[in-house]
C-alpha cells in the first residue's frame, strides 16, 4: 500500500489485513508503556482544511504512538488562508520531508489529486475529502463491528452481518465509505434516510433502501445500526431544509428507546460522533451496553496506527 | 556441508538438555518465564516448557509460557516488504521480576535478540534476561551471545538454515542448504 485513498479500491485481503494489524496495535496500547520506536525518524503532517479536532488528535495520537514526528497545518491562519494553491502547500510539504500527509479537504478528490499530482514523494492518507471518502472511519467502524460480532476475529470478514446507516447518506463520506467497505468485508448494508438526503445514484449500490427507521426494523434483524449526525444547517432555515423540522426527523429516524428495544440482543449502536443527543439518537441509547460509541474513539487510534504502520514500515517503493 | 543437520531425535535431546540446563543455572523453575519469538521460537519454548514440567511437576507449562512479537521493534524495517505483525502473548502475571528466558530457532546476526531486548523492555522488568536457541549459526553483529545452545553449526553467509517443527511445517529437521556457488 502506498496511499490510503479510499474503501472503494481496497480488496478484502488488504481491509483483512488493516484490521488484524490494528488487532496487534490495540493489544499494545493496554500496557503500560504505550509507545513504540516503530515509525522513528519519519515524520507525519496532518494537513486540515477543514475543522476537525477528533480525527486530527486520533492521528496525532497514532502516530506519536509509534514515534513519529507530527507536524500540524491547519489551513486557519496559514498560507492557505492567503491563497496558496493545494500544488504549492504540496511542494513545501514534500520541501520538509513528509513521509506521510494525513489529508482532510472540504473537495472532493483532493486527497486523490494529492496523491496522483506528481507534487510530492510521500504516502497520502485520506481524513475526509468533501462528501467523497473517509476511509480510516469506515475502517475503524468494521474494525468495532468484527470485535463484537465475529468470534475469533483474527483474518475474517464481517460475512453474514447486516448493518444498518441510518441518517444523512446524501452528504455523508462516513456512509460512502462504509458501504464499501462493508460490503468488500461480506457484510449487507441497509440505508435508512429521508428522501432528500439519498443521493441520487443510488440504485447500482450494493444496499436496499428504507425511507423510515421502523421500516428498516421491520424488514431486517440488524447486527449492527450506525447512526450518522444530522448536521444543522441541514435541518431547517427555508428553501434550504433537507426535511421540514427535527421533531419530525426524531419521529421517524431517531434510535429511541422504543426501536433500541427491537434490536436484537447481541447488536451494537455505532456513532462516528460528534452526536446529536436527543436529535438522531436519544440520551439512553448513547449511554445504553448496546452503545460502542466511545470504544469507537479508542479503536480509531489502533485503526490509525495499523495505516501509518502499513504505508510508513515498509521498504522504500520508487 | 549441506542437508539435514538435526533430526528429529537429535532437535528432542537437545531440546531435554537445554530445558535441564535452564533448571540447574536457575537453582529450579521458581521465577522462569518463557517467551518465544515467532514464529518457531513459540512452539520451541512450549516443548521447552512442557520437558521442565517433566522434571519439575510444580511447574505449570501452559502458565509460565508466551510469545514476544518483535515486528515493531526491528531495525530493518525499512529494507523489507512491509512484515505481518503476530500476536504478544504474556503470562498472566506477566514478567515483572521473573527469570525470563527468551527462546528462537535460528541465532545468526543478534538483531532479532536486540529487537526483542526492547520488546521486553516495553512490557515490563525482568529480573534477569537469558536466551536459548535451537541452532547457532554464527556471523553476530552485535555483541550478544547465547546462554543455552542445541547446536552450533558453522555456516558461511550464503547458506540458508532452515527449521522445520512439526507444529508448523509438518516434521522435526534442521536443514542447511545453497551455499558458494
Amino acid at each position: 500500500m502506498k496511499h490510503l485513498l479510499g474503501t472503494d479500491d481496497l480488496t478484502r485481503a488488504e481491509a483483512i489485513r488493516i484490521l488484524d494489524t490494528a488487532t496487534q496495535m490495540a493489544a499494545t496500547q493496554e500496557r503500560e508503556a504505550r509507545k513504540l520506536p516503530t515509525l522513528r525518524g519519519k515524520t507525519v503532517v496532518n494537513l486540515f482544511f477543514e475543522d476537525s479536532t477528533r480525527t486530527r488528535i486520533s492521528f496525532e495520537a497514532a502516530a506519536k504512538r509509534l514515534s513519529a514526528d507530527v507536524i500540524n497545518f491547519s489551513a486557519k491562519g496559514s498560507s492557505v488562508s492567503k491563497g496558496e494553491s493545494l500544488k504549492d502547500t504540496a511542494l513545501t510539504l514534500q520541501a520538509m520531508g513528509a513521509d506521510a500527509v494525513v489529508v482532510r479537504h472540504w473537495a472532493s478528490g483532493a486527497a486523490h489529486q494529492l496523491a496522483h499530482g506528481n507534487w510530492m514523494h510521500g504516502s497520502v492518507v485520506n481524513a475526509g475529502d468533501g462528501t467523497h471518502q473517509h476511509p480510516t472511519q469506515a475502517l475503524l467502524d468494521a474494525y468495532t463491528a468484527r470485535r463484537h460480532l465475529v468470534d475469533e476475529p483474527d483474518g475474517k470478514g464481517l460475512d453474514g452481518l447486516r448493518i444498518a446507516i441510518v441518517g444523512d447518506i446524501l452528504h455523508s463520506r462516513v456512509a460512502r465509505s462504509n458501504v464499501a467497505l462493508l460490503t468488500t468485508l461480506g457484510a449487507q448494508v441497509s440505508l435508512v434516510a429521508p428522501p432528500t438526503l439519498i443521493p441520487v445514484g443510488v440504485g447500482p449500490w450494493p444496499v436496499d433502501v428504507f425511507m423510515n427507521l421502523d421500516d428498516a426494523l421491520d424488514a431486517h434483524h440488524f447486527d449492527a445500526v450506525m447512526m450518522l449526525r444530522v448536521q444543522r444547517e441541514r435541518m431547517s432555515g427555508g428553501g434550504a431544509a433537507y426535511f421540514p423540522s427535527p421533531a419530525e426527523y426524531t419521529r421517524l429516524f431517531g434510535l429511541d428507546s422504543a426501536r433500541l428495544a427491537r434490536l436484537d440482543a447481541h447488536s451494537i449502536v455505532m456513532h462516528p460522533g460528534p452526536m446529536n443527543r436527543g436529535l438522531e439518537i436519544s440520551a439512553e441509547a448513547a449511554d445504553s451496553t448496546r452503545s460502542v460509541i466511545v470504544e469507537q474513539v479508542a479503536n480509531g487510534v489502533a485503526v490509525r496506527m495499523a495505516a501509518l504502520y502499513l504505508l510508513l514500515a515498509g521498504e522504500e517503493r520508487p | 556441508m549441506t542437508g539435514t543437520i538435526l533430526g528429529a531425535p537429535d532437535m528432542a535431546r537437545a531440546l531435554t538438555r537445554i530445558a535441564h540446563e535452564i533448571l540447574e543455572r536457575n537453582d529450579g523453575p521458581e521465577s522462569l518465564v518463557l517467551l518465544g519469538i515467532p514464529t518457531r521460537g513459540v512452539p520451541l519454548a512450549q516443548r521447552l516448557a512442557q520437558r521442565i514440567a517433566v522434571a519439575e511437576p510444580g511447574f505449570d507449562p501452559l502458565n509460565r509460557c508466551g510469545g514476544l512479537d518483535i515486528t515493531m521493534y526491528r531495525d530493518d524495517l525499512h529494507r523489507h516488504p512491509t512484515r505481518t505483525i503476530g500476536p504478544t502473548t504474556l503470562p498472566a502475571h506477566g514478567v515483572d521480576d521473573a527469570v525470563v528466558v527468551l527462546v528462537d530457532d535460528v541465532f545468526h546476526t543478534g538483531r532479532t535478540i536486540r529487537a526483542a531486548l526492547d520488546a521486553i523492555n516495553d512490557v515490563g522488568r525482568p529480573r534477569a534476561v537469558q536466551l536459548a536457541v535451537l541452532v547457532d549459526r554464527g556471523h553476530r553483529e552485535l555483541p550478544i551471545r547465547a546462554d543455552y545452545v542445541g547446536k552450533n553449526i558453522p555456516t558461511s553467509r550464503s547458506e540458508r538454515v532452515a527449521v522445520r517443527l512439526s507444529e508448523i511445517d509438518g516434521d522435526d529437521a534442521v536443514v542447511l542448504t545453497g551455499g558458494a556457488q
